[in-house]
């Protein structure tokens, strides 16, 4: 750069600053420096996408259609009886309302219980606080593996082996939870606490009213976080439940995949549905969603 | 985010501890009616806890060192599932898979970088439609992501190799090849949590003091130099942090193997991971034993790399002040 021109952006800097924002020229450079960008951002999209193009596609077809070579790309008759066909082929409804209500009660569960714990470990004093979360923190670092075969045997006391209480209840906590939401409770301002005891309000009180409502970016980032983890986990239903009317829709999916003859667009058309109440989800939300996986990930 | 929201709240409640203790409400009876109320406001969720974290880590450990009856009935063998373990080449297959597909994610990490760069470029349109598109994989389920794959990588009529065909390459068994099975699962492990580590990374950039960037502008940096001498430095906890992510995640992909190579195929051997073959052992063969046995190996695993995490942030990840 020629140093007119550095003198020139110097002082377009210094008169930004004197002005209190900068010149829009200077912040937005024109369109065409970024064409670059937009071709490797462009074709990383159609990367993205492509792959789900596909399966809608092939969820259309008939099967002779899917597996011929050369491909087929259009379906020469739209097959929507795939998705019929999906649907009866495996216990849909009841999953999608197992997984439905799994959602429910274990984000419920994990903002009741993670918050009034983060609430103490953010805002009060008592004795072994410090070893007691430090438990918690260790718990994170341990693979959610390790539970999974004494978890089965506690539910197997509780009679609970193959029934849908058993596919929620180990999710209805986490350490994750604890820490994100001390994490909030942590960045609000002492004074709120106390302006409230000294009005009489009772910790419970001051939780419930006052913490709550403010900390609703970490409660929703929480629901966000155990939404996709119940909608999309697998291993333990299998393990839990073997009716597939008592499996979520992510393992009872899972069964459409045969071994050996493989019935594509039956599997595509039922993949479609199991995903795409979560993709509503995602687009009508996006920005809590984003900002719940940004929230965690720089905690 | 805590860290900057700390840093910008000028009293946090994270400072009560400092309070004079002779301030109004720091009498005995008012000391020790907030630690019952602290005991009280944790213990939901440490009895819930408990049962389901805290007692299942001493129990698999416990079970670990005992032999599964057929009745399901356990007996103390001392080391016997963990000589086992060492002994089996499937186990040191297993983990010699997770372990590639931990490199593979690594190898992700610039990719997230540049797209990440790249949306954060002031001016920028459709930025929001990028991100939107880049993150739906996240949001799909694991299972519906490996069963698309399974139909594109089909070894005879998958679009990837009709593709190579038709640009005059011959068909690779993406699906049963040794080696193409763990490019082609490591890839969308890849593939599907591409935009979870590009909104990190972006997070990460965003925090970039702009004055910093404008420096290097003046100093003459090109779009390009500026990235990467200047940004990337500057970011690299976030890098790092990202990059930790990735490995644990990776020692724990199970989904993706079940789905797109499944225990029928001659391929599994060659593909299964530690978690998928706890399951096949576990579940599957119902042996327990040997199952928490293959479970602590991934604990172990995982502390090794949280502890090279803690060693290698002191030494290469520069932190501003």
């Amino acid at each position: 750069m020629a140093l007119d021109q550095r003198m020139v952006a110097a002082e377009e800097r210094y008169l930004a600053s004197v002005n209190g924002g900068a010149p829009k020229k200077w912040r937005i450079p024109p369109a065409s420096h970024l064409g670059w960008t937009y071709v490797v951002l462009g074709l990383g999209a159609v990367m993205m996408l492509f792959p789900f193009a596909w399966q809608v596609l092939t969820s259309f077809k008939t099967l002779d259609e899917a597996i011929r070579v050369p491909i087929v790309i259009w379906p020469a008759e739209w097959q929507f009886e795939n998705y019929g066909r999906a649907l009866t082929a495996i216990p849909f409804f009841d999953m999608l309302n197992n997984s439905v209500v799994s959602v429910v009660v274990r984000s419920f569960f994990q903002v009741l219980l993670c918050s009034l714990a983060g609430y103490a470990f953010a805002v009060l004093r008592f004795p072994f606080k410090n070893l007691l979360f430090i438990a918690l923190l260790a718990i994170m670092m341990v693979p959610r593996e390790l539970y999974l075969l004494p978890q089965t045997e506690i539910l197997k006391v509780f009679g609970w082996l193959n029934t849908v209480p058993g596919l929620i209840a180990p999710g209805i906590v986490s350490a994750f939870g604890v820490f994100l939401m001390r994490q909030f409770f942590l960045s609000m301002p002492s004074s709120l606490v106390e302006a409230a005891k000294i009005d009489g309000a009772s910790h419970l009180r001051i939780w419930f009213s006052i913490m709550l409502p403010l900390a609703r970016p970490g409660i929703s980032a929480l629901i966000i976080f155990t939404a996709l983890f119940s909608w999309n986990e697998l291993l333990w239903p299998l393990l839990v439940n073997s009716d597939a009317d008592k499996l979520n829709l992510s393992a009872g999916l899972s069964t459409l995949s045969g071994d050996t003859l493989t019935d594509f667009p039956l599997m595509m058309a039922g993949a479609v549905m199991a995903q795409l109440p979560m993709i509503i989800a995602f687009l009508i939300l996006q920005k809590s969603f984003i900002q719940g996986i940004a929230f965690t990930g720089t905690k | 985010m805590s860290q900057l929201a700390l840093a910008t709240s000028p009293r946090s409640v994270a400072e009560r501890g400092d309070v004079a203790p002779n301030s109004p409400g720091r009498t005995h009876t008012a000391r020790r009616r907030e630690a019952v109320t602290g005991f009280l406001f944790i213990l939901p969720l440490f009895a819930t806890v408990s049962l389901f974290m805290f007692y299942p880590i001493i129990r698999n450990t416990y079970l670990s060192f005992t032999e599964t009856g057929v009745f399901g009935g356990e007996t103390w063998t001392g080391l016997d599932q963990y000589i086992r373990l060492v002994q089996d080449p499937q186990m040191w297959m297993a983990i010699r898979n997770t372990g590639l597909y931990a490199l593979i994610g690594l190898l992700g990490i610039p990719l997230a970088l540049i797209i990440a760069g790249l949306l954060n470029r002031p001016g920028l349109r459709f930025k929001s439609l990028f991100r939107v598109i880049y993150f739906l994989p996240v949001v799909v389920m694991p299972v519906a992501i490996g069963m698309i794959w399974r139909l594109l990588f089909n070894d005879d009529y998958g679009i990837i190799n009709s593709i190579l065909n038709t640009i005059g390459l011959s068909s690779v068994q993406w699906l049963s090849d040794p080696v193409a099975v763990i490019f082609a699962i490591g890839f969308v492990a890849v593939w599907s949590t591409l935009g979870f580590n590009v909104v990190l990374m972006l997070a990460g950039l965003q925090a970039v003091p702009r004055d910093v960037i404008e420096a290097a502008v003046l100093d003459g940096a090109g779009p390009i130099r500026q990235f990467f001498s200047v940004t990337v430095p500057i970011i690299s906890p976030t890098v790092f942090m990202v990059s930790v992510l990735t490995v644990i995640s990776s020692l724990q992909i199970f989904d993706l193997v079940f789905i797109m190579i499944g225990r029928n195929s001659p391929a599994i051997d060659d593909s299964q991971t530690i978690v998928y073959y706890f399951y096949e052992q576990g579940v599957v063969l119902l042996d327990r034993g040997y199952a928490a046995a293959i479970v602590t190996i991934l604990l172990i695993l995982t502390m090794i790399v949280t502890a090279i995490q803690f060693r290698l942030q002191k030494r290469w990840v520069h932190y501003g002040s």
